[in-house]
This record gives C-alpha cells, structure tokens and sequence, in this order.
C-alpha cells in the first residue's frame, strides 16, 4: 500500500518537475523581482500602497467595473457560444470546417486591430455610419458604437467566442448520443434530456471555457483602453495607468497582486467543481455522433446560427479587409477627393522605407519572424503543457493535483505590464540573463498559452478509459509504449485544439510583446503599432494592409490544422 | 496431465479504501489447466484477476508464477495475456491492429505479424474482418476480437474476466464449446472469470467459487456440484430445496425431523441443520428407501426435463423429472421416492 502510494507520487513529482521549474524561473522569479522592486520604492512603509488601494473609492469603482463587464461579456459569450457548440458538434454541413476557422480568427487579432476593424465597421466613418449617411442624407453618423459599454461587450464576444466553440464544441461533438437518445425512451422530452443528460455532462467543459471567458475579459486590456475610451477602466488598464503614465510602482503592484488573488480564487473555485462534475466518458467516432441538416427545424436553427456568426465573426473583417484596399481620403499628392476607388496603395507602400528607418522591417521579415516565434512557443507549450495535464488527469485527488492546478492558471490573471517589466528586471542579469536570446519572446508566450494547452488536453486524457491503458500494458506495452501507441493517438484531436491555441495566441500577443521585443525584430502586431501610432492616412491605410495579412495568415493556418487533422489523426 | 504447478497465489489480501475486496485468498493453478473463478458479482473475482495481471497490487500476500515472486515484474512484462469484461478494444485502431497489438509490442517482424494475425483471425472465425472498425463491431465479433487479441501472442497464462457476458443465449452456447476446444486444443492454462455456473462447469478443470472475498469451495465441477461445501455454494448452484431439520439419534439411527416427515441420514451428529433434497436424485416410482407425496403446483417445460413443484403440506419444493411419457398435471398428486445417501445433504444451520 505504501509503496504503490509512494510510487504515485514520485511519478506526479517527475511529470511536475519541468512545466514547475518553468513557471518558477519565467513567472515567479519575474514577478517576485517586480513586486520587490515596486514595493521599495513605497515611501512611508509596505502597508501604506495596499491602505492607498483599499481606501480609494476610485480603485473601488474600477473593481466594481471589472466584474460585472467581465460577467455580462461571459454571460453574452455562452448564450451564443453554445447554441454555435451544439451545431458544430451534432450537424455535418457544407462549408463548416471554414466557419470553425473563421471563428478562430478573432482570437488572434490583436486588441489594436479589432478596435481598428470594428472602427471601419461602425465608427463614425465607418461603413454603416457612411452608408446610412449617404442614404438618408445625414449631416452626422446616427450610430454611436465607440466609446460605449456596447461596443466593449461585443468586442469581448467577437473574441472569446471561440473558446466556446472549441472547448464545448470538440467535447460535445464525442458525447454519445445514445445516451440522449435512452433518456427518449425513458420518457424525458428534448429539453429534460438536455437539462438531465447533456448538460450534466458537458459541465466540466462548459465550466472551464467560461472561466477561461472570465478571466480574459476579467483582464481586459486593449478593448477597454481603444474601443472603451477614457471612461472605462478595468484593473488591468489602471495598472497601466499606474505604471506607465503615472509611475506609481507601488499602487501598481498592490492592483497587480489584487488581479492574480482574484485569478487564482476563481480558478480553486473551478477546480473543486470541476473534480466534483468531471467522470470518464466513452468518447464516440464523430461519424456517430454527428448527422446531417435534414428537418425544417433543424435547417432554420442552423441557417439562423450560421447568420449571426458570419455577421458577428466576419462583418467586422470584412471592414477591415475592404478598407484595407479602398481609398476614401485624397492620395499623396492629390488635391481632390475625386478618386475614391479600389487601390493597393496601402499594400505596396509596406516594403518601402520612406523615413530610411533604422528600425524598418519588410512586412515579409515580420511575418517570418512571428511565425517563428510561434512555431517555437507550440513546441514549448506542448512539451511542458502535456506532462502537466498528464499528472491532472492520472488523479484529480492527488494533493500535489489539487494545489498546482489552479497556480498554471496564474500567468492568464497576469497582467501584461507587470509580467513585461518583471522580465525586463529579472531576466536581463544574471543569474538568467536572456536580454539577447530569441527564446525570450516564446518564453512569454508559452506562459499565456500554457494554461490553454493544459485545459485541452486534460479532459481528454481524464475521458480515455483505464481499461484501455491496462489492456495494452497486459498486451506487453510499457509505460512509454502505452503513451505513444494509445494516450497520444486517443487525444490528437485535443492535441491539435492546444496546438492551435499555442499558435494563435502566440501570434496575436502584443501587450508582453511590445515591452521585451527587441526593436529590430518585431511580430506583425508590433509593426502594426508602429503604423497606427504615427499619423496619417498612409500609415493607417498600411495598420490595415498589415492587419488584413495577419488575418489571412492566421485563418491560412487554422485552415491548413483543420485539413491536417482530417487526414492524418484520424477520427475516432 | 502435466501437473507443473503454473500459477500460486498465497493469502493475497486487497483493500480499496473501506472495502475488503479479498480476504486472504490461495488459489493454484497447474500447467495447462483451466480454472474458473466462479462467484456473484463484487465477490472479488475480477480484482483477483486484476492483481494477477498486475494492474493491481495486493495489500499483502504473494503471487509466484513456477515459483519465482512475480511481485516486482510489472504487468507488460509477465506475459500473460487479460481479455477484459467489456473487452477494451482500442476504439482508434482497427481489427487488425488492436490483434496485432501485442506482436508490435514485442517487435517481431511485419511478415509474422501478418501471418499470426491472420492465422487467429482463422481460428476466432473473423477471416474477413481485418480492417473492420472496432466501433462497428457486434457484440459476438467485438468478444472474438477481444479473444484474438488475448491469444495472439501465446501468453503464458491466459485470463478472461466475464468474456461471454454479453452475448446472448445461443451464441453464449456455441461460443462456450468454441472456446473451450480451443484452449484445449492449445493446451493454454486459463483463469476464467464468470458469475455463471453453466459457464464454469462446461468450459473448467477445476472450479474455485468465491465469496465475498474469500475461497468458499475448490474443486472439479461434479466434486462441487455432488458436494456443496456449504449452504451459500448449494443455495448459489440453484439447489433451493432446503429445510430446517434437527438430527436425534433414535435406536443407534440417525434420524433428521423435518416439515415434511423424519428422514434417515447418513451424518453422525445431532442438533439443528439445514437439509437439502437435490432436485434432481428423485425418481417417479417407489423404489427408493423414502417416499414422498406432494401436490403438482407449478410446472415449467425445461425441453427434456420438466421443473416440477410440489407441495407437501405447508413446503413446497422443487424437482427436474423427466418429461416422458407425459407431463405432471397442475393439480395432480405425484409420488416420488428417493435414496437418502445420494439426495440428502446436511449442512450446519446458519443464521
């Protein structure tokens, strides 16, 4: 009995040792050195930051904010993420594998781009502000979207949506649908089989794609500071403030260290429910589980889900795109705005150094080197998310199970800044001086991904039946073999989701990007900065020209997975 | 025979949490034989084979395979081969593969993987099933798959826990003998599992009926059958005649009271007991040493017995007469007579 039990930990202790050791040197040593450094510079003592924070009515208001914005966005995300989940995962139509990519998109937009495509589409010279204009003959746009909670609201749904999709889509599309279908027989009608069966089950997945929701929106940044406007704050915005506008260090932290509390209670809270809700399930071969729109509901349900998603996911990229080749103010060095017309202006100015800047970079040495550097962060999120998500779904039980799993939540409740002067600070010296490694960037970015790689994969290895490893190891599979020849084939399909979050996130990051980047080598979302930041129609017609090829190259990508997933995993 | 001890276990004793799953259990198993652990379910059965195969480890107790300790060997190494309960087929790969499975394992050459692949295949009858799904699969086809896959590699020792628990009546019957002539045929030593005496009798050497935990009888099937060890094994082995009795010794004879009338019997001791009558040690005329009358109140048609019940006063007991030359009437009265030495057995009473 001791020995087993002995054995089981010194295995959980192996597994741990390296996604631990990464977080320990990338996440605590970084942010303990920021915190260190922002509280000695508190004048009058370590208390008196965290009384400035709990005194102020304005910190008060700004908490206040957060959380409900952050719970109304979550709430509005589900009401149309699962409706979406449940016609990705029950129907087989022409066309879906494009719509699951196009609903990735989003995710990788950088916050600067969506305020930009959401701008084009509802701004005041936005396309339906211009269009309504024309029609009507207005003298001012009638539709006011930016710097409203609206435009907040849909901005955090037009994001996160996905997550439902993904999350909730992918586990719900291997539920058996027999299971709902003996609940019929028993006498349950459609809606007490959903209430009773489906959701029931799909729980566990439903519960950690909302708290993922949560946590983004909780720690909202880009959307608040440019769709929002100045009367808006979230927590993670007033560090902003904090830091770099007001230089207050201190109060900073004290934000900072408020955010991850609030981060890892939600996360415990989770945990312990999901351990409660979470039980194997026989998964089922998609070619059961899932059949094709025949019936009149069925299709009007589809063709109205299809509708909102397309107008929600694409009109704003499609604004974006459109704009990208249109030209609507007069062109350098003309004197009229005669010749509003389709120009690719905007794309060829790109690999042109007009300023002789020392900094410039060809769009194409951009794209290479994101792609790079999220190649790089696939590889290091996978290699440390799936010993992780291995030891959580060997034994949800275990102590060390229970304690770890909600601190590789942590580096999502970070903010940015902070976690981006933490680097800075610590990992410019030695011990671990890494100022001039390429390494850094991914690093960053492995941190962001890693708790997503660990959600998709977890579920997946707690639903392979003990039966089937047992089989193989009797069959004369070691430890190693029952790995390769039957976890791995069995969670491809979860493999290839964390993939694709690694991927993705890699290439939309901007907040952590834009403080340890090296100026000489940019990500797409850095240049794209660069263009926004400095006036002018060229420079903004060349943000949306960058913008438009991020946006292909991340659909191209999701696109190319989907494929590959079909013909090389194999569905079971 | 080859009387080679293969398998020993010694006192294996196995706790999950609060419950005892096995108390102390000592089985051993010759060369070449077939031995069915037989029991109701959560009796333990299926941890036995569990711990056998390494999947768990006993609490205490040890485990030796031609007398070397198997405790340290983990399960991939011990060659022994587990057909499990709901057969654990690899849902991602197909027919071929899931049988080919353990011959990849333990990396022998393509060409002989084919070739023994296909030869079980022949032997399970699946001769066109290789690259079948295994989700498609039947529940006749998913076991003989199942079967393929555990025998494939010529284990040295072959388990197969509840293997034709869910394949119905006539393929139950057919499957039975097949299974039995071919683990005969390969001369493999087998633990078989199963909560169905029929199951055990046909296809076992030896039996070993387990009970809550712990060895209730071991024995050939006609050993236990003739002999029930105790009250639990007769009531498990469907002998529902029992009778409360008590044992006087009356003129030097042993003489058991009982409802329906003093009955002679063989046992040297007097007290309370349980006596049965075996249902099936009567017969229809009146030249046994006992004579019993009885109403007909219930007859089923068993093809070529009939299971009679009989009332006899305030009892009613249960009998297997043969159906010819015509079926006992409802209502009739029947006089059966009986050897004592050959129908009645006693058991100590319990509580």
């Amino acid at each position: 009995m001791n020995a087993s039990n002995l054995r089981k930990v010194l295995l959980l202790a192996a597994l741990w040792l390296a996604p631990l050791s990464f977080l320990c040197v990338f996440f605590f040593y970084p942010l303990g050195s920021i915190f260190q450094l922002s509280f000695a510079r508190a004048e009058s003592g370590l208390s008196q930051p965290f009384m400035e924070a709990f005194t102020s009515e304005s910190v008060r208001r700004v908490m206040w904010f957060t959380i409900w914005q952050a719970t109304l966005s979550t709430l509005l995300t589900l009401a149309i993420g699962l409706p979406g989940a449940y016609l990705f995962a029950r129907y087989e139509f022409r066309g879906k594998a494009l719509l699951q990519a196009l609903s990735g998109i989003p995710f990788v937009m950088p916050t600067l781009v969506v305020a930009v495509a959401f701008n084009a589409l509802l701004g005041p010279r936005g396309w339906i502000n211009l269009a309504t204009m024309e029609l009507f003959d207005l003298q001012a746009p009638p539709i006011k979207f930016t710097n409203t909670i609206t435009a907040i609201l849909v901005a955090h749904v037009f994001y996160n949506l996905t997550i439902v999709l993904r999350l909730v889509g992918d586990f719900w599309s291997h539920l058996d649908p027999r299971l709902t279908q003996a609940a019929r027989t028993l006498g349950a009608n459609r809606w007490q089989a959903f209430l009773h069966i489906t959701l029931p089950l799909l729980a566990p997945a439903i519960a950690s794609a909302a708290l993922l929701v949560f946590i983004f929106d909780f720690t909202s940044f880009g959307v608040i500071l440019v769709l929002g406007g100045p009367r808006f704050a979230t927590l993670e915005v007033e560090i902003y403030y904090q830091t770099i506008s007001l230089f207050n260090l201190p109060l900073a932290a004290v934000l900072s260290i408020l955010q991850l509390s609030c981060t890892l209670v939600l996360t415990i809270v989770y945990t312990r429910l999901s351990a409660r809700v979470s039980r194997p399930i026989t998964l089922r071969a998609r070619q059961y589980t899932q059949k094709r729109l025949i019936s009149r509901q069925t299709r009007i349900f589809a063709a109205i889900m299809i509708a909102l998603l397309l107008t929600l996911l694409t009109l704003p990229l499609i604004a974006l795109a459109t704009r990208s080749v249109v030209r609507l103010d007069p062109g350098r060095g003309q004197q009229s705005l005669e010749s509003p017309g389709l120009t690719f202006d905007f794309y060829r100015e790109l690999s042109v150094n007009r300023r002789s800047s020392l900094f410039y970079v060809p769009p194409i040495t951009a794209i290479a080197i994101s792609l790079g550097y999220a190649g790089a962060t696939v590889l290091l999120a996978l290699t440390l998310g799936m010993p992780a998500a291995w030891a959580l779904a060997r034994d949800a039980h275990a102590l060390p199970n229970r304690a770890l799993d909600p601190i590789l939540m942590l580096p999502l409740g970070t903010s940015a800044v902070t976690l981006g002067l933490g680097f800075i600070v610590a990992l410019n010296r030695p011990p671990i001086d890494l100022r001039a490694s390429p390494l850094l960037i991914p690093i960053a970015h492995t941190l962001v991904a890693f708790p997503f790689v660990v959600r998709s994969l977890t579920p997946s290895l707690r639903s392979i039946q003990p039966r089937l490893r047992q089989a193989a190891s009797v069959l004369g599979a070691s430890p190693g073999e029952v790995l390769r020849f039957i976890d791995l084939p069995l969670i491809g399909r979860a493999l290839l989701v964390a993939a694709t979050f690694a991927f993705t996130i890699s290439l939309g990051e901007f907040g952590a990007t834009a403080l340890i980047a090296r100026p000489e080598y940019p990500t797409i979302p850095l240049v794209i900065y660069r263009f926004i930041s400095q006036p002018g129609a060229i420079n903004y017609g060349q943000a949306l020209a960058l913008s438009t090829i991020l946006m292909i190259l991340a659909a191209g990508g999701m696109l190319a997975i989907e494929r590959f997933r079909i013909a090389e995993v194999g569905e079971f | 025979m080859n009387t080679t001890t293969a398998l020993t276990l010694i006192d294996i004793h196995k706790s999950f949490g609060e419950t005892r799953a096995l108390k102390g259990v000592s089985i051993e198993v010759k060369e070449g034989e077939i031995v069915a652990i037989l029991g109701p379910s959560g009796c333990g059965k299926s941890t036995l084979l569990q711990i056998v195969a390494g999947i768990e480890k006993p609490d205490q107790g040890s485990l030796l395979w031609k007398g070397n300790p198997l405790e340290n060997t983990p399960p991939h190494l011990r060659g022994f081969g587990l057909m499990f309960q709901d057969y654990a087929l690899f849902p991602h790969m197909n027919v071929f593969d899931n049988i080919a499975f353990g011959l990849r394992m333990s990396a022998m050459e393509k060409k002989d993987i084919d070739q023994q692949v296909e030869k079980t295949l022949n032997l399970v009858g699946l001769a066109d099933f290789k690259i079948r799904n295994v989700n498609t699969l039947s529940g006749g086809e998913g076991q003989r798959v199942a079967l393929a896959r555990a025998l494939v590699t010529q284990p040295r020792l072959l388990m197969l826990d509840e293997p034709l628990g869910s394949v119905d009546r006539t393929l139950r019957e057919l499957l039975m003998s097949e299974i039995r002539q071919l683990l005969r045929h390969m001369h493999q030593t087998v633990l078989y599992v199963t909560h169905d005496q029929e199951e055990a009798f046909a296809i076992a050497d030896r039996v070993v009926l387990m009970r809550a935990g712990e060895v209730e009888q071991i024995g050939t099937p006609q050993e236990i059958y003739s002999r029930p060890a105790s009250l639990f094994v007769a009531r498990f082995l469907g002998l529902t005649n029992l009778l409360p009795g008590e044992i006087r010794r009356t003129n030097g004879e042993y003489v058991i009271k009982t409802a329906i009338g003093d009955l002679p019997v063989s046992e040297q001791t007097t007290g309370l007991v349980t006596l049965l009558i075996r249902p099936d040690a009567v017969n229809l005329d009146s030249q046994g040493k006992c004579i019993i009358l009885g109403k007909v109140i219930e007859t089923t048609f068993r093809g070529s017995l009939c299971r009679t019940i009989l009332a006899l006063g305030e009892v009613s007991l249960t009998f297997d007469l043969p159906c010819r030359p015509s079926l006992p009437e409802i209502g009739q009265t029947l006089q059966l007579s009986f050897d004592p030495a050959e129908s009645l057995l006693v058991f100590p009473r319990e509580n």
